[in-house]
């Protein structure tokens, strides 16, 4: 398979990305990992006019300890999260994550910052990032995760704005990400995380409908002592998932609880 | 509008003229004239694309040639050295670890990388590593057992042997 024709750009700073999108006007996309993009191109569901490669940017890939938190580079690649030894100590959730993101081609090419920016429902950093309260910071301004996803492959992010890097806080306590699919390298059908957090529990769902999902409701209920099992009843409550060809709406909730459960009773 | 990529292949350097939108496959097999890629699946899933970027597995299909400027990139057709097959070839060939053999290099590259970064692997290890690679032939269980060979060969030293007992012709 093809794609269509584009024009193609290197940029080696942020500034000049920036300044070569606004040139290239709104059809113009950012290139990172390219492991969403060039897929959607190949099928042509995706035709952007233009391309800005920003794998030369050699300083958006880092890992840094900023007290209580932890900064990610946009261009940190899923191989690099998965190994790193400050995000096993201080961010473990993250780690376990980025390992089982796809395969290790996958791993090796895709970005932190792709997967922020490009929004799939069935991302998993996401949930993390907006259960954790992370937040996304661009060459123009700061956003919390909660107000980052809204809605699938949208975010407030404009045609000519650049992701530098995500901001999580650090979170060693215990914690869980279950990730049920039916072969190793697939997206979720549905995922689960439990996270232990201040004293409270912070929990979060993957693929569950447009956006990733914080389940509050469960967070209140172990708050209040409610023992996992029940308080994993409420991870469906409200959502209201579509079906695909590998889970109806029903199948997905009722993932939604078992996962739950399962990703509390197995946090450590 | 066309682009000038520089690479090295195998050890060699090329420079070419290409489109934007020309896949890195496409530009080994079409371009270069390497068409021991094989493209399986076109869609990312498959594996049989694989080869090295600076030493990482990478979907050749799932990267534009542009993207690989100033890159090393080994495709299949250099890892055999002066006549003598890869420890990794030599294995696939003992140990049956192909049938049809279209997704073997695809494999032997996915392999090469995973070696390098843990040269001796336990069985479970090899078939996370080898995740992103599908073969519709073998059933892999000879694909793992040629690549624990493989790491046997190439110094790793205590590679288990296969989990499973090869199947006696007869039955017990
Ligand atoms: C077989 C396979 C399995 C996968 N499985 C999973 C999975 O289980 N979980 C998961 O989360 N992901 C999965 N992915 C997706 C993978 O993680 C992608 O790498 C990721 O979604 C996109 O990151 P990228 O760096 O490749 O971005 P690209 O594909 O380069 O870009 C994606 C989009 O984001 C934009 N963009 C990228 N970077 C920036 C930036 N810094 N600023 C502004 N915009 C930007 C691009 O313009 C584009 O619109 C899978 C991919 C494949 C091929
Ligand atoms: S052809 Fe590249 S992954 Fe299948
Ligand atoms: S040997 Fe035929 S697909 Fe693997």
């Amino acid at each position: 398979m093809i794609p269509a024709a584009f024009e193609y750009a290197r940029a080696s700073s942020v500034e000049e990305a920036s300044k070569l999108l606004k040139t290239y006007g709104e059809d113009a996309k950012v290139l990172a990992g390219g492991h969403s993009l060039i897929p959607l191109m190949r099928l042509r569901l995706a035709q952007p006019k233009a391309l800005v490669d920003i794998n030369g940017i050699k300083d958006l890939d880092y890992i840094k300890e900023d007290g209580s938190k932890l900064r990610f580079g946009a261009l940190t690649r899923h191989v690099t999260i998965e190994h790193s030894a400050v995000v096993k100590q201080k961010l473990p959730i993250l780690a376990e994550v980025a390992s089982e993101i796809g395969d290790n081609q996958v791993r090796n090419m895709g970005t932190i910052g792709g997967v922020v920016a490009h929004a799939d429902a069935a991302g998993d950093y996401p949930t993390i990032a907006l259960m954790l309260d992370a937040e996304i910071v661009t060459n123009r301004r700061t956003i919390a995760a909660k107000d980052f996803f809204k809605d699938i492959f949208t975010t407030p992010l404009a045609a000519d704005e650049i992701v530098i890097e995500v901001v999580f806080p650090v979170a060693n306590g215990p914690h869980k990400y279950i990730k049920f699919r039916r072969r190793l390298f697939d997206w979720a059908i549905v995922g689960a995380a439990a996270q232990k957090m201040n004293g409270g529990w912070r929990i979060g769902l993957t693929n569950v409908g447009p956006t990733p999902v914080r389940a509050k409701a469960v967070e209140e209920a172990l708050h209040t002592g409610a023992k996992p099992e029940e308080a994993a009843q409420h991870a469906s409550d409200g959502l209201n998932p579509s079906g695909d060809l590998r889970a109806s709406p029903e199948y997905k909730k009722h993932l939604a609880r078992v996962l739950t459960k399962r990703a509390i009773e197995q946090a450590e | 509008m066309k682009h000038k990529v520089s690479t090295t292949v195998n050890g060699t350097r090329r420079e070419h003229e290409v489109e934007s939108r020309l896949l890195l496959v496409h530009y080994l097999r079409d371009v270069v004239g390497l068409t021991g890629t094989h493209i399986g699946c076109d869609t990312s899933q498959c594996g049989a694309c694989t080869i090295l970027v600076d030493g990482k597995a990478v979907m050749s299909c799932t990267m534009f040639a542009v993207q690989a400027e100033g890159k090393q990139l080994t495709t299949i057709e250099g890892m055999a050295k002066d006549g003598e097959l890869h420890p990794l070839q030599q294995a696939f060939w003992d140990e049956h670890g192909l049938q049809c053999g279209y997704c073997t290099p695809g494999f032997i590259m996915a392999a090469a990388y995973l070696l390098s970064q843990n040269p001796n692997p336990t069985e479970d290890e090899i078939r996370r590593g080898l995740e992103g690679n599908l073969c519709r032939c073998t059933g892999y269980v000879n694909i793992i057992k040629s690549v624990q060979s493989a790491a046997k060969t190439m110094g790793g030293a205590k590679a288990k042997p296969a989990g499973r007992p090869a199947v006696t012709a007869g039955g017990e």
